[in-house]
């Protein structure tokens, strides 16, 4: 069905209030302030249907996507979350276009899960790419009924029709004009649209051909920038309604404790002290003030029980243990020619391990959610970037309808697979219900940090045979991930409340190990992935859950530092090298994915300047070494080459990313400038990764808790220029179908390889364990005699 | 509770709490200045920023009975519904991808300008190293930074 609030818009408000104070109150901001408590109980009141106020949007009727008002404005509505990587502004820009409306009379409604059609919100950067061809489906549709009625208007064919900026003209007589909101404006389109998928949703029209596109390809800026910048945005941190009471977690100090007891007598005296809620292992105490729940987390006395042995090795014995660790998947490995006997009859066997740490996504706020029950319903304000699967998840954690709950997604910190898996925002419905009240849960630092979702951490082994001619013929490579249940989402039987109270999967999730990526032409192959588990892998803070790019950075970290050995080893230029693997199978698949990386390293090398030589550089004097290394991938059919340029301190370890080069080809590009700010800020997290992340722990709990005891990248370190080039690689580059192929995640994955062949490039010293902390690179420096007084 | 008496943006302000309140949750939640976030309770990344005369301050980690003279916030930088020069320079060279911390960015980077107007390079870096963004803005920070300080110059002018 359609949300009642759009269909109030529609009837209602179009006609009786200010349209532009509509549109406004829609932008995202608003809209989930004036619908709290007490308007939940309205359309409770009026709507009524069958098991509560919030029945899912009905993405089969072209009113649940797109509203157009009398005064020919647009309200778009669309299952996303943007995490401030501009996806609605491009949702705008994509739908402005096939709708043909002015890209600044355009609102977009996002991830509001009683309001817009369930399109998962994020993950996979995925929004463009997939989601975003049903945006512009329904935007077409919308304007091939809208020419429809103007025919009809006009009483003329609707081949003699021309439109533009919203307002359907007749070719011949350009003074017969009309807009869209005076067709449609206040009333309901009502067609009905077909597709078994959110994403598959489609109506009669065909999307344009790209060079009728006239917003994408643009830049207008984005239109969530101005109210982050001068505090007027309100994020779900904001969020108040009467009545609302604080709570705070306190976690088990050890991973796998066991509750004994809780003393309330320890806070029951302080003021402002409402409750401790326990269940299983999970504890929170509320209070009336925020204050007052921090203090009382802090004095609440609780009695643990360590667990029987430790839940995990220490972070210093980590690898030893994965590699020793049996695995608990395995899968047949990848294998392609005879790898067995191309390195028997090798000339040249060059070998390598690699070793990657826990990283978490430690978001600069702690998770958050503000839960409001009451009414047979429950409304969670949340920045959970998969709106729609936490609203899924909390009805079966606490057994209430689908139709009683909504989340309303507001903006919040960086997630990047974070709030794919939303803990707080079950811990603020959980709590609500407890107490009948509206409560706001907030993680505290130390509680982020420790506990959040980590990316997992990985070994790998590689061996690369030549034949005597120096030709690259055989590579062999098993990547060993640490990701034993691994959680993704919000399931209400893998959360962490659900874990600590007790709730269980029958079976724990795989989780994946992962491979590289093979278009390089190399004849024989054997490639394998294998999962290991943690002694402990149920309430325990080193729970693997989907970072930025899941394993993307890991393997291509080993994958792209032995391709750089192997060049080394033959003396080989780094870009030469690839170019010529790339270039050594001639097969290519539907996305031209050979041509384009060919493309794409090319532009990477051209950009930045490459001088062609072997690495290491010969003559390193002085007290900084400087070097430059390359790394390319793909993700899914985007293509990706970054170079690095380092400084390397002889003195301190200390290393420097000077320079970044990105030559991106991600197929149709909506933005470009919104694109490359993603991809500087992609590329600079990635430096993070490379320079200073590591989840470290001793065996019984998580040691990193704040930002001294996990230090990240600063402003100091940050690159003195970046270079985004957008490559169009495709053989047809006018293609009029060219897709949109992705481009949240695809610049992080290859740059911490960049810093690491960079740092060989400078020094000769290859680093094979991240992050290259400088008390590492200064100890590798020693050892080969290169560290300066 | 102690009765507290704090000058906000230009306008006094009353509150009724316990004296080692720290500062960042009275603006919040009794003042409704939601600038200032939390970010880590520790004084550490500088998300809870705010300007308390002519200083950048952690707010997270000041009592709000410690408090004396004028605080600023975010909110209150922009004069007469026109943005401040660095706010508009953050707007030019779209700097915030989530823009959770960019409150601390701006206003560290405005308690620098107004003390030093021509930062240099190494100046900024190090003015500005402990106040983090984990979308890893810094590039555009610190090129916002720059434009900032030039279009005060000219204004000036």
């Amino acid at each position: 069905m359609i949300p009642k609030q759009i269909e109030e818009v529609l009837t209602h408000l179009d006609t009786s209030l200010s349209r532009r104070s509509f549109l406004k109150t829609s932008g995202m901001l608003a809209v989930s302030f004036t619908t709290a408590g007490a308007a939940a109980a309205t359309t409770a009141s009026i709507a009524a249907p069958a098991n509560g106020p919030y029945p899912d949007v009905d993405y089969h009727q072209l009113d649940s996507w797109i509203v157009i008002h009398q005064d020919n404005t647009a309200t778009f509505y669309v299952g996303k979350t943007d995490l401030g990587q501009g996806t609605g502004t491009a949702f705008r820009q994509m739908m402005s276009d096939e709708l043909d409306f002015p890209f600044d009379k355009t609102t977009c409604v996002m991830g509001r899960t009683d309001l817009t059609v369930d399109q998962r919100g994020s993950g996979g950067s995925d929004a463009v790419q997939t989601s975003g061809w049903a945006m512009r489906r329904v935007a077409a549709e919308a304007r091939r009924v809208l020419l429809e009625m103007g025919a009809k208007h006009f009483n003329v064919p609707v081949d003699q029709l021309a439109v533009s900026d919203a307002v359907i003209h007749v070719k011949s007589d350009a003074s017969k004009k009309i807009t869209y909101g005076e067709l449609i404006g206040g009333q309901r389109f009502n067609v009905s649209l077909t597709g078994n998928t959110t994403d598959n949703t489609t109506g009669v029209a065909k999307v344009k051909p790209v060079q009728q596109l006239k917003m994408v390809g643009q830049s207008p800026k984005r239109y969530d920038i101005p109210g982050k910048v001068d505090g007027s945005l309100k994020w779900a941190v904001d969020v108040k309604v009467p009545g609302m009471v604080h709570a705070r977690n306190i976690k088990p100090p050890f991973a796998g404790a066991k509750l004994v007891n809780i003393d309330d007598s320890s806070v029951r005296n302080l003021p402002g002290f409402i409750k401790v809620v326990s269940k299983g292992n999970y504890v929170a105490v509320v209070c009336e003030r925020e204050e007052q729940a921090i203090k009382a987390a802090t004095l609440l006395k609780v009695n643990w029980e360590k667990p029987a042995s430790p839940p995990f090795p220490t972070s210093e014995q980590l690898y030893d243990y994965i590699r020793k660790a049996a695995p608990t998947s395995s899968p047949k490995p990848n294998v392609a020619g005879n790898p067995d006997a191309a390195f028997a009859s090798a000339a040249k066997i060059v070998e390598a391990e690699y070793e990657f740490p826990f990283q978490g996504h430690t978001a600069i706020g702690p998770a958050h959610a503000m839960a409001d029950p009451g009414n047979g319903q429950m409304t969670i304000y949340s920045n959970d970037m998969k709106s729609y699967g936490m609203r899924t998840g909390v009805s079966e954690f606490l057994q209430i309808p689908r139709e009683q709950v909504r989340v309303i997604w507001m903006d919040g910190p960086q997630a990047f697979g974070r709030t794919a898996a939303d803990d707080a925002g079950f811990e603020a419905a959980f709590l609500a219900k407890e107490l009948g009240r509206p409560v706001r849960v907030q993680w505290m630092r130390h509680e982020e940090t420790a506990w959040d979702t980590k990316g997992p951490a990985f070994t790998f082994k590689a061996r690369g045979a030549f034949d005597a001619q120096g030709n690259l013929v055989a590579v062999d490579f098993t990547a060993r991930a640490a990701d034993h249940n691994h959680l993704g989402y919000n399931e209400p039987d893998s959360v962490l409340l659900a874990q600590l109270s007790g709730k269980r999967k029958n079976m724990p999730a795989p989780g994946s190990s992962a491979r590289p990526d093979d278009m390089y032409g190399i004849a024989n192959r054997r490639i394998a992935q294998e999962v290991v588990g943690l002694p402990v892998i149920w309430e325990t803070p080193l729970r693997t859950g989907n970072l930025r790019d899941p394993n993307g950075p890991q393997v291509t970290f080993a994958a792209e530092s032995f391709i750089d050995e192997l060049a080394a080893a033959v003396k080989a230029d780094p870009v030469d090298f690839r170019l010529k693997l790339l270039s050594a199978d001639k097969t290519e698949d539907s996305g031209f994915k050979r041509a384009r990386s060919i493309a794409a390293v090319k532009a990477a090398a051209e950009t930045y300047g490459w001088d062609r030589r072997p690495s290491p550089k010969s003559t390193s004097k002085g007290g900084t070494l400087s070097g430059r290394g390359i790394a390319y991938t793909f993700r899914g059919q985007t293509v990706v080459a970054v170079i690095a340029e380092v400084e390397v301190n002889r003195k301190t370890g200390h290393v420097w990313v000077k320079r970044l080069v990105c030559a991106y080809d991600c197929g149709l590009v909506v933005n470009p400038e919104a694109l490359k700010h993603s991809a500087e800020c992609g590329m600079t997290h990635s430096l993070s990764r490379a320079l200073y992340e590591e989840v470290r722990f001793d065996n019984e709990k998580v040691t990193s808790v704040d930002w001294k005891t996990h230090p990240i990248l600063t402003h100091a370190d940050a690159p003195e220029k970046i270079d985004v080039v957008l490559v169009n690689g495709d053989p047809n580059p006018n293609r009029s179908d060219l897709a949109p192929y992705g481009a949240g995640e695809a610049a992080c994955k290859p740059t911490i390889a960049a810093v690491a062949n960079a740092i060989y490039d400078a020094t000769g010293v290859r680093l094979r364990r991240v992050p290259f902390r400088d008390d590492r690179v200064l100890a590798a420096l020693r050892a080969a005699g290169l560290s300066a007084v | 509770m102690s009765k507290i008496t704090l000058k906000v943006n230009g306008a006094a302000h009353s509150v009724d709490v316990e004296a080692s309140t720290p500062l960042l949750y009275v603006l919040r939640n009794d003042l409704n200045l939601q600038g200032p976030r939390f970010g880590c309770g520790l004084g550490q990344c500088g998300a809870c920023t705010v300007i308390i005369n002519g200083t950048a301050t952690r707010s997270c980690v000041t009592p709000v009975s410690a408090v004396r003279g004028e605080i600023t916030t975010l909110e209150g930088i922009s004069k007469n519904g026109k943005l401040h020069p660095i706010q508009q320079a953050w707007i030019e060279e779209q700097v915030p991808q989530c823009g959770f911390c960019q409150n601390g960015q701006i206003m560290t980077a405005k308690a620098m300008l107004d003390h030093n107007p021509n930062p240099s390079d190494a100046q900024i870096r190090q003015t500005m190293a402990n106040t983090l963004c984990r979308c890893f803005t810094y590039y555009r920070v610190q090129a916002a930074i720059k434009r900032a300080a030039q279009s005060m110059k000219e204004a000036l002018a």
